[in-house]
């Protein structure tokens, strides 16, 4: 089991209320699946993928990531974890603006402090590995947003992380070219790379091996 | 841009208060110790020419001086004013009687010096009043009557040189004689000086020789280069004082302006920092990436003012160098790399210490919850 989360809860204090975004959940992804949670606005879906990706911390309940509890982690201990464990990708892709397609994709690595040249050729793979191979040079801003979303799909696999969240990858994006990254996640997927996604996107929800139904921040259905 | 030019304003400011701090005082050093001599004397309680009071017995002093082994040279200077008869007009000018062969008053631009009893040189502002050219013989009096049209101590000079005075002020008119020819003309003033330049010998202590010279010479005020420093500086404390305060201002407003630039930038850049701390990127990282926004401004800034705060101090210079009465030689601006390189420092790191507050801003922000902003956004 690459995720477990066992009764966990995050309340959000929101002037005198708190909000209760997460109230009990319990969630189990295996190696090498694809999961899609899918509920309406507001059900808690982000919240989840945050407390997975070890961006937050739960109110209660525990969070074990490839074998290792991440709830009660330090900062310092959670950025070394998410930095070698976890791949993010998000709505908005985030690119460094001055960096070329292929500095953007080293740039976890350098944080990681993987050798200089070994960087380059393992940027050069995975740009190439996401059909990017032509434009390792072009800056985000000479890119469309297709291009620049698999960008950030191949600076999230850097580092060889064991699991790659994605917050609505294809929120940002037309309808043709959702549909060429919801490709790039099934290839991702069969290639082995254990992949949870948060969508509204039905297309993408679909493609995912399991479905996960979120209301009012608890799963009700998967 | 606009931001960058900003900075550079504040730092030009800061350079040319830097500039201004400490332009007089070394202007003023360079110009006393440029002939090399090392104690003036003035009449006591006074500062050369600062009135038209004289010395007596100028051969008396000059032998007293002597008598110190450490005085090497001596140069009296006799000072005072003369009119001359031009084109049925009079044109007044300054002038000083001087030893040709031991002088540090003026130097000779063209011409011969004035070796000769008859001979006079003139500075390029005279020249002009008087439309005369070297060769000409001309009618100078030390004395002139408006009333009745008169002059007096009357002689006839030939216009030997054409001279620069190193004292001299904007557009003033000056003239210099032998001492002998001024004293003939004048006879009220004759073994009388109104400086003494006096040179010492080689390693000998001018404060020293200064000391000596006020305890055998009573009637003389002995002012060294260090004393003559430390006087301008009391005179111009007012100087200082305002340039340490506008230059701490431009100093401030300098850090404010980065501060707001970068602060303002991590806020635009809330979510691509969040995205950054996400993927992995350590707190240091993110806080050595906003200092050095930080510093990359601020030496933006700083290049770029330094050129504005060069060009601004050779106009501001050139205003308050017309000054009536100061020595044209007298910069109040004036360039040392020293102090530009201060200035620059202080900037910079001013430009850190901007940096710092976005930095722990950006550092501290909470990655979950920047994200969820921003998609709401």
């Amino acid at each position: 089991m690459i995720v477990s989360l066992s009764d966990v809860r995050r309340d959000y204090p929101i002037g005198a209320d708190r909000v209760h975004a997460l109230q009990g959940v319990s969630l189990e992804v295996e190696q090498g699946d694809y999961m899609a949670i899918v509920g309406p606005s507001g059900c808690g879906k982000s919240t989840l993928l945050n407390l997975i990706g070890v961006i937050d911390h739960p109110t209660s309940g525990t969070v074990t990531i490839a074998g290792k509890r991440v709830d009660a982690m330090s900062d310092r201990e959670a950025t070394l974890f998410r930095l070698h464990n976890i791949g993010f990708v998000f709505q908005r892709f985030y690119l460094m603006p001055i960096l070329s397609a292929l500095e953007n994709v080293a740039l976890p690595m350098a944080e990681a402090k993987v050798p200089a040249t070994e960087r380059s050729t393992r940027a050069a793979e995975l740009l190439t590995y996401v059909g990017l191979g032509a434009r390792l040079n072009h800056r985000p801003s000479e890119m469309s947003g297709g291009e620049q979303q698999r960008v950030a799909i191949a600076r999230a696999l850097s580092n060889r992380p064991a699991l790659l969240l994605a917050d609505e990858p294809t929120g940002e994006l037309d309808a043709k070219t959702g549909t060429e990254i919801i490709a790039l996640f099934q290839r991702l997927n069969a290639d082995g790379t254990t992949i949870v996604v948060v969508t509204h996107d039905e297309d993408l929800a679909n493609a995912a091996r399991h479905k996960v139904h979120m209301r009012d921040g608890r799963i009700v259905d998967g | 841009m606009l931001a960058v030019l900003g900075v550079a304003i504040a730092a030009a400011m800061l350079l040319d208060m830097v500039m201004l701090a400490t332009g007089m005082r070394e202007s003023f050093r360079e110009l006393l110790v440029s002939r090399g001599y090392d104690i003036r004397l003035a009449p006591k309680g006074t500062l050369p020419f600062d009135t038209d009071a004289t010395i007596p017995g100028v051969s008396a002093i000059i032998a007293t001086l002597r008598s110190n082994p450490d005085v090497r040279e001596i140069s009296p200077v006799l000072g005072g004013s003369i009119h001359i008869s031009a084109r049925d007009r009079d044109v007044s000018a300054s002038i000083i009687g001087i030893n040709p062969t031991v002088q540090g008053d003026y130097e000779l631009l063209s011409g011969r010096d004035v070796v000769s009893s008859d001979a006079i040189g003139a500075n390029d502002y005279l020249l002009a009043k008087l439309g005369a050219r070297l060769g000409d013989t001309l009618a100078v009096a030390t004395g002139y009557d408006p009333q009745t049209r008169t002059y007096s101590g009357q002689r006839r000079l030939v216009l030997a040189g054409r001279v620069k005075f190193l004292y001299g002020a904007a557009e003033q008119a000056g003239a210099v004689v032998k001492r002998e020819t001024l004293e003939a003309m004048n006879p009220d003033r004759t073994d009388r000086a109104s400086l003494f330049m006096v040179r010492v010998r080689k390693g000998a202590n001018p404060d020293s020789v200064r000391s000596w010279i006020e305890t055998r010479i009573p009637n003389v005020t002995a002012i060294s280069i260090a004393t003559a420093i430390a006087e301008v500086d009391f005179r111009l404390s007012y100087f200082r004082q305002l340039a340490f305060i506008l230059g701490a201002v431009s100093l401030f407003v300098g850090f404010l302006l980065v501060t707001t630039l970068v602060t303002v930038s991590v806020n635009e850049r809330a979510g691509e920092i969040a995205v950054m701390r996400a993927i992995g990127v350590s707190r240091a990282h993110v806080v050595q990436q906003v200092v050095l926004e930080g510093v990359a401004i601020s030496l933006a800034g700083a290049i770029l003012g330094l050129g504005l705060g060069l060009v601004t101090a050779r106009y501001l210079n050139a205003i308050l160098s017309a000054f009536p009465g100061l020595p044209m030689a007298i910069d109040f601006f004036l360039f040392q790399a020293k102090a530009a390189w201060a200035a620059m420092g202080l900037l910079i790191a001013a430009g850190i210490g901007a940096g710092i507050y976005p930095a722990w801003r950006a550092a501290s922000l909470p990655i979950a919850e920047s994200l969820r902003r921003e998609a709401i956004a």
